[in-house]
């Protein structure tokens, strides 16, 4: 006996403004969600890093001992420890309850650009101006890195993680991925700076952005170019790029206040969203739910499938 | 109690035998007939309330009839796990856990679970419930057959009214209740009070009982006796504590507890006391109170305490007393003072007010922003410095726009000069320097000794570009500067101070003369400068002294990236992979194996895994032979016009001899793509061949004035080329070309130059030769660098490229040379073109994709 098959739904995309939180802490330079997307990490331009809670919007911890700009935060899977990164060329490792430095950890050389936990949060991946990619073990009192990586020839801007493969995204050109179980590096040639690199959801595949206004979907295994996505403009800026939950679709901040959103398969542009006058800064996809954040200037927005409304009956009932 | 109904309760004991009256009374049972048998009809002795009543052990020993063994010892090593934690339960017989033993082990309804708990949820769901089902009794019958919790007589009394406390029994006058104490329930504890009330009371009217105060039963937690009480702190650490006042009548009352103090014990010594603690053997005092002894005066003996009155003067006497003295000052107060509250005995300090400074009648409360604020008097820089500092940037930054700025900037910017012509002042007479008031011959020796020692740091700026003026924006002080220059360049010793304004003060001069000498340092050319310092960025893979050969690969690979780049072409071209090596603690934190186990190295190797492995390192041993040849051996970098140079000819070296053999690797190694990337490469661009389509791509015109600009003067390389030919002939080889080359050297040496632009362009690093030594050594292994062959077919498209820099790079002079060499490249690209092509359809015919 079988059922039918559920029939697909048609994706949602985020067009719905929720919420936009006055972070109050300068130019946000990164928004994130944790593990499970019920917080919200903002790291400002004020050497704070912040935690808010999505549902209401209410600021929960503010983090702070960073000495610059904090550039970039994640959050461990058990939501118990954060990392955050900043200009002043340190990360930290921080208790998420009581807001106080677990680790900090020193040695690249030049402003940290992305840190990253792995899945066990037992090692942290931070990605440098320098050009080095640093892993820091988080178990043990050592400050010395594990490993450094420092085989980009210029700055790292980005690195993601995904179970035993490490993405990196160089201001060289190159998409580089360590695949440690295997023990080989893959290196892409783009050519134009990259800004942002990610791993799409199923693992087989890698988006980059770059300096030339151009999203690439690339195959993971033979590195061949799956879509090409355009439209939007990445100039000057290290701006985010992202897959929605599903890899339904490719989303890019983009400079003119947009965030641009296209079909993953077609590559046409499904929706472009205004956020506002200023640079989109940053954004990140929820892990399940069709939610996005959004960062320009000061602010974080939370934009969601249907209108704020109905979620709220929605979490009532 | 047990009556009727039997089966219903539970009985304890052996019921009495129904008495009968007609009977004759049994013998009464002897006391030593009268037993106590356990369950297991052992006989039990009466005892001490202490073991429950019965003895315990045997004959109260813990011993047996045997007598007393002590266990064997058992070590407890194994099983401490097993024993941690103790329960008193462990130590218990049975019969403890029995009916009656001390800890009866039964089940109980837990109190959560009775009825007569109050369970707000339970109740409204309840409620709720009854209002919707059809059979209304429902919760009714659930609340009859709630267990009984209290006796059923205090429950009645409950439903009646009745509250704990409250006096029960019939109605009573006040009069005949002393005749009958025992009629109320409860006797009322008879107090003089009622019983003079009692005497007004009417005759007729009739009073309830006396309400009584429960009597609390809740057991007493801790194993301590009655009216025990903790020891003492502060009794403890103050040596004296006001003893505790039992006040009946009001509580919290602290100083009438104090007013009735009693005896003070005077002075008591400090240490632990407590009821629990008697006296210690060495204590002296026998007279302290051991036990606690309770004492009428702790108690008040009249209802509202006595009052403060007179009488009361001794050492107990009450505060009201002994603070007389302040009393005036009272009284000096006007107001009422709030019960509990006294004057202030000090008066407060007054705080001295310092008024604000009294504005001028004029003052309007307006800031004004200064326009343009100066940088120099805000970061406290010298004037001189944070000039030099904003024009190190000039050279991307409009010079226009800054020296309206700078002149619009401050006064500290002017040298007197210019001061004077802004104030309409006339020169000063007289002489401006002390060096005037000297002999000639000394003042000239004075600044040859001071120019000698300036001169052998300050050469550099003779490369100076001529675009370059550090002073623009004071045209005198540049003129001066550029005077200066000119007279350094023709090696005039004495320049700077004959390049100086005479008609300066000497403070100026002197600062002005460091300001020349320091830019004259600072700005040299960017070309030797700063090229020192930093790589172009298009090009990170030379930076790699060790390795030449990957790095040269890699710059190709570039190339070839680059191109299947902009023809979108992303797969294996611009993949690359390499054996990367994790360390194995990164492994374990990841709970992987060790991808490379055994290897103790950790990271990439630096020698690039090759795409076209086997081949390359067929010819390893005869490159051995010329370690130095393909390097120039002092320069760590390379530079792209040696490895064109190679490139040609190991092409030709390819194409003539080992044509078949590069196929098969083709077939073998090089991907399918890559030979459509060749095929596509000639159909759309052929570059190569045509150095003005070339210039088309916008890329590459970048690229070629990125190459201008950066290009050092000629005579530049009339030095470096003049000493690296004599260097790299005397490590080198084939007589011919060494030959050749003196001839060459003999021969002026613009010539020689000129040779070398011809064949590699400019160098990029300048300061070290290898151009010709090179070459020389190309051309002899030619048949030596086959093992390079494989990497040809990936290298050409930058070798295209790299010729067609170097053409730009020559500029106009030789471009009838350029033709020549495009011809020639153009020959070459056509063979491999086709070539190319016969390759792709092979490839075609045998693989379908």
């Amino acid at each position: 006996m079988s059922f039918p098959e559920p029939r697909p739904q048609v994706p949602q995309l985020p067009q719905h403004l929720l919420r936009s939180i006055d972070c109050q802490q300068g130019a946000v330079r990164a928004v994130r969600f944790n593990a499970d997307g019920n917080y919200i990490l903002s790291c400002g331009s004020d050497k704070s890093l912040k935690l808010w809670s999505v549902s209401r919007g209410t600021l929960l911890k503010t983090y702070s001992g960073h000495g610059y700009d904090v550039l970039d935060a994640d959050g461990s899977f058990d939501n118990s420890q954060l990392c955050s990164c900043s200009s002043d060329k340190s990360l930290i490792l921080w208790d998420v309850a009581t807001g106080q430095v677990t680790r900090k950890l020193r040695g690249h050389a030049g402003k940290v650009n992305c840190v990253q936990f792995n899945e066990e949060a037992s090692v942290i991946f931070s990605g440098s101006l320098d050009g080095t990619v640093r892993s820091w073990d988080t178990r043990s009192r050592r400050f010395e890195p594990i490993q450094i990586l420092d085989e980009a020839r210029d700055g790292v801007s980005s690195l993601k993680v995904a179970q035993h493969e490490l993405l990196t995204g160089s201001v060289d050109g190159r998409v580089r991925r360590y695949d440690l179980r295997k023990g080989q590096l893959h290196v892409d040639f783009i050519s134009s700076p990259i800004t942002c690199v990610c791993f799409s959801q199923d693992g087989q595949c890698t988006l980059s952005s770059s300096l030339d206004s151009t999203v690439r979907l690339l195959d993971k295994s033979t590195g061949e170019m799956l879509g090409e996505y355009t439209g939007h403009k990445m100039k000057g800026y290290k701006l985010d790029c992202c897959l929605s939950g599903k890899d339904t679709h490719v989303l890019s901040c983009s400079e003119d206040g947009h965030v641009y959103c296209w079909d993953l398969v077609e590559g046409s542009l499904a929706l472009k969203l205004p956020v506002g006058k200023a640079v989109v800064q940053s954004l990140s996809f929820h892990p399940t739910e069709t939610r996005l954040l959004t960062s320009m200037e000061g602010r974080v927005q939370v934009w969601g499938a249907e209108p704020e409304e109905e979620e709220e009956e929605a979490i009532a009932t | 109690m047990a009556s009727d109904g039997e089966e219903d309760f539970v009985s304890y004991g052996v019921p009495l035998e129904p008495l009968e009256e007609d009977e004759a009374r049994k013998r009464p049972v002897p006391l030593h007939e009268q037993t106590v048998k356990d369950e297991k009809g052992r006989f039990q002795r009466f005892h001490g309330a202490f073991t429950g009543g019965f003895s315990a052990g045997y004959f109260n020993t813990v011993g047996t009839k045997e007598g007393w063994a002590p266990s064997t010892f058992v070590s407890s090593r194994q099983q401490k796990s097993e024993k941690q934690n103790a329960r008193p339960e462990d130590f218990m017989d049975e019969e403890d856990f029995g009916e009656h033993g001390i800890a009866p082990s039964q089940i109980k309804t837990s109190q959560e679970f009775t009825s007569s708990r109050t369970d707000k949820t339970r109740e409204t769901a309840r409620a709720v419930n009854a209002q919707n089902s059809v059979i209304t009794g429902d919760t009714k019958l659930e609340e009859l057959i709630a267990p009984a919790r209290s006796s059923v007589g205090v429950e009645i009394l409950r439903r009646m009214g009745w509250r704990q406390g409250q006096g029960v029994g019939p109605r009573v006058k006040r009069k005949p209740r002393r005749q009958h104490p025992g009629g109320s329930l409860l006797p009322p504890a008879g107090s003089e009070d009622s019983e003079e009330e009692d005497e007004f009371a009417p005759e007729d009217v009739t009073f309830a009982p006396k309400d009584v105060t429960p009597v609390d039963f809740t057991p007493r937690g801790g194993l301590r006796g009655l009216g025990y009480r903790g020891l003492d702190p502060g009794r403890a650490l103050m040596g004296h504590a006001a003893p505790e006042h039992i006040d009946l009548f009001r509580p919290q009352s602290e100083a009438r507890s104090r007013l009735f103090g009693g005896r003070e014990r005077g002075a008591r010594r400090g240490g632990v006391a407590g009821t629990a603690f008697g006296i210690g053997a060495m204590e002296d005092d026998d007279d302290e109170e051991v036990y606690h002894r309770d004492s009428m005066s702790r108690y008040d003996k009249e209802l509202g305490g006595e009052e403060p009155g007179d009488g009361l003067y001794g050492w107990t006497a009450p505060q009201q007393y002994t603070k007389k003295r302040g009393k005036s000052k009272d009284a000096s107060y006007l107001g009422k003072i709030l019960e509990g509250f006294t004057l202030a005995q000090k008066t407060q300090e007054l705080k001295t007010i310092f008024p604000p400074p009294s504005l001028p009648p004029d003052f309007r409360p307006i800031r004004r922003v200064r326009a343009s604020p100066d940088v120099s008097h805000l970061s406290g820089v010298s004037p001189a410095l944070a000039e030099a500092l904003r024009l190190s940037r000039g050279h991307m930054v409009p010079e226009e726009s800054q020296q309206g700025v700078s002149q619009q900037g401050s006064r500290h910017q002017l040298d007197s000069g210019q001061r004077r012509a802004l104030l309409g002042e006339d020169a000063l007479q007289g002489p401006s320097s002390v060096l005037e008031l000297l002999k000639p011959e000394d003042r000239k020796r004075l600044m040859d000794l001071r120019t000698s020692t300036h001169n052998s740091t300050s050469h550099d700026a003779l490369r100076r570009p001529d675009g370059f003026r550090p002073f623009d924006e004071n045209p005198s002080k540049q003129a001066r500067y550029d005077l200066y220059l000119n007279r350094l360049k023709q090696g005039d010793r004495a320049g700077l101070e004959q390049s100086l304004d005479p008609g300066m003060t000497e403070w100026e001069r002197s600062r002005e003369r460091d300001e020349f000498v320091r830019a004259s340092i600072l700005y040299r050319p960017s070309s030797s400068f700063l090229s020192s310092r930093f790589t172009r960025a298009r090009r990170g893979e030379e930076e790699q002294p060790e390795e030449e050969q990957p790095g040269k690969e890699q710059e190709v690979v570039v190339d070839d990236q680059q191109a299947a780049v902009n023809m979108k072409l992303f797969g294996k071209l611009t993949r690359e992979t390499f054996e990367w090596h994790p360390d194995k603690l990164l492994c374990k934190r990841f709970n992987i194996p060790d991808p490379h186990p055994g290897s103790g190295f950790v990271g990439l190797h630096k020698v690039k895994r090759d795409k076209f492995s086997v081949f390359n390192f067929l010819s390893v041993p005869e490159s051995r032979d010329t370690p130095a040849a393909p390097k120039p051996p002092e320069s760590g970098r390379r530079s792209r016009w040696d490895q064109s140079q190679q490139k040609e000819e190991q092409k030709q070296k390819e194409e003539e001899e080992e044509k078949k053999k590069e196929e098969e690797e083709k077939k073998k190694e090089k991907d399918p793509l890559s030979e459509l990337l060749s095929a596509a490469r000639n159909q759309t661009a052929n570059r190569a061949e045509d150095p003005e389509r070339k210039s088309k791509d916008p890329d590459e015109e970048e690229e070629g004035e990125e190459e201008e600009e950066s290009r050092p003067p000629l005579d530049l390389f009339k030095a470096i080329f003049a000493s690296s030919s004599d260097e790299s002939s005397s490590s080198s080889e084939e007589e011919e070309e060494e030959v050749g080359r003196e001839e060459q050297e003999k021969q002026a040496l613009p010539q020689s130059v000129k040779q070398e632009e011809e064949e590699f362009g400019p160098k990029l690093p300048p300061a070290l030769p290898g151009g010709a030594p090179r070459r020389s050594k190309d051309k002899k292994h030619k048949s030596k660098k086959q093992h390079r062959h494989k990497k040809e077919k990936k290298k050409k498209k930058g070798k295209k490229q790299e010729h067609r820099d170097t053409h730009k790079k020559k500029g106009k002079k030789q471009k009838h040379r350029e033709k020549k060499e495009g011809e020639g490249d153009s020959d070459e690209d056509t063979v491999s073109t086709q070539e190319l092509l016969r390759r792709l359809k092979n490839v075609k015919s045998r693989e379908t994709w």
